[in-house]
């Protein structure tokens, strides 16, 4: 156990068996306002209060759009009017607190407060926009994407 | 070989594109917010190897051509590019301790006023998710104490349903002996560490 390439492998494993119990709900819908949708594997699914989302699920907001997102390590997201959010990789150990997130704003405004996995391992979550990639400390902050 | 050039030279022009457009269309900002309860905050923001450290409530960066330039940010600025996203920001989770009788399956006198505090935050809530914590003492090894840990919070997840809460919409966790209300040493019993937190949001 003390050997630390096993532990790693240990972990990696405790990782993927997370991401699969949770392949299918990694956050919930809690806000949206106008228009809304969700990409999921090429379908458009409406985007309303108390939807679960998925790992690479794309949210996308029109000109009078908004959501908000709480994820499952508590980690909320929220974007603005005319934003593509996307939720490349997420997988979460709620017994540790061990995870990955990382998250891309392709275009528009996205507010954060960072949540477990960020604060377990403060490299764990990062935001990609177009042109930087920004690594989460913690814990709350603004990013724009233009196009 | 030539193939391998013209994919260098199409990467090289792509790059020049890039740099011009963003160069052009001040493209991006990231702004470090002030945090409520004044807990240390940072962000690093990367472009290509130049990096910057945001961790001064407003401190912002830009995207430039030549890398991530910083600079104060405000309230009011914050609010005039950011105000439809933060508006959408959903509330931040509550949370909420249940202690039991010792050796029973009995909130104690205190516990039960606080299930009502609960009740009341999940009917506060739009689409309320409810999240069942089990935590334990450092008594045992983690293997032990996560399924000790897990015992207890299908505990009150199973209570939490009596009381009328949908299944689908509480789940049950343990921390084992990871998260102590009161840290200890490896192997001491306290019993303000055997606890459920309920976390709703």
């Amino acid at each position: 156990m003390a050997n630390p390439c096993m532990r790693s492998v240990l972990v990696l494993a405790a990782l993927w068996s997370a991401t699969l119990a949770d392949a299918a709900d990694i956050g919930q819908i809690k806000i949206s306002k106008g228009q809304v949708a969700i990409e999921r594997e090429g379908t458009t699914l409406p985007a309303s209060v108390g939807v679960r989302l998925q790992t690479a699920d794309i949210v996308k907001t029109g000109s009078d759009g908004s959501v908000g997102i709480t994820m499952d390590d508590d980690s909320l997201l929220s974007a603005g009017p005319n934003s593509v959010l996307s939720l490349d990789r997420y997988a979460f150990d709620p017994t540790t607190n061990r995870g990955r997130f990382d998250a891309s704003l392709n275009r528009g405004t996205l507010a954060v407060i960072s949540g477990r996995i960020a604060k377990q391992a403060p490299d764990a979550m990062t935001v990609r926009t177009p042109t930087a990639i920004l690594g989460v400390r913690g814990t709350t902050f603004a990013v724009s994407a233009n196009d | 070989m030539t193939e391998a050039i013209g994919r260098g030279v199409r990467w090289f022009s792509v790059s020049i594109a890039c740099a011009l457009l963003t160069a052009c269309a001040s493209s991006g900002t990231v702004v470090l917010l002030p945090e409520n309860d004044g807990r240390a905050t940072a962000v690093t923001v990367r472009q290509g190897d130049k990096e910057v450290v945001l961790d001064q409530p407003y401190a912002a960066a830009k995207a430039t051509a030549l890398g991530p330039r910083s600079y104060s940010s405000s309230a009011r600025e914050v609010d005039a590019q950011f105000g439809a996203a933060l508006a959408a920001q959903p509330s931040r989770a509550s949370s909420f301790t249940l202690y039991f009788v010792e050796g029973k399956d009995e909130f104690t006198e205190e516990s039960k006023k606080v299930v009502d505090q609960i009740l009341s935050e999940i009917a506060r809530r739009p689409v309320p998710d409810v999240l069942v914590v089990g935590h334990t003492d450092a008594v045992g090894n983690d293997q032990y104490n996560d399924a000790l840990g897990q015992q207890r919070a299908e505990t009150v997840r199973a209570a939490l349903m009596r009381l009328g809460i949908p299944s689908t919409d509480i789940h049950a966790i343990s921390r084992g002996k990871r998260a102590p209300a009161v840290p200890t040493a490896d192997g001491v019993a306290e019993p303000r560490n055997r606890r459920v937190e309920i976390v709703v949001r």
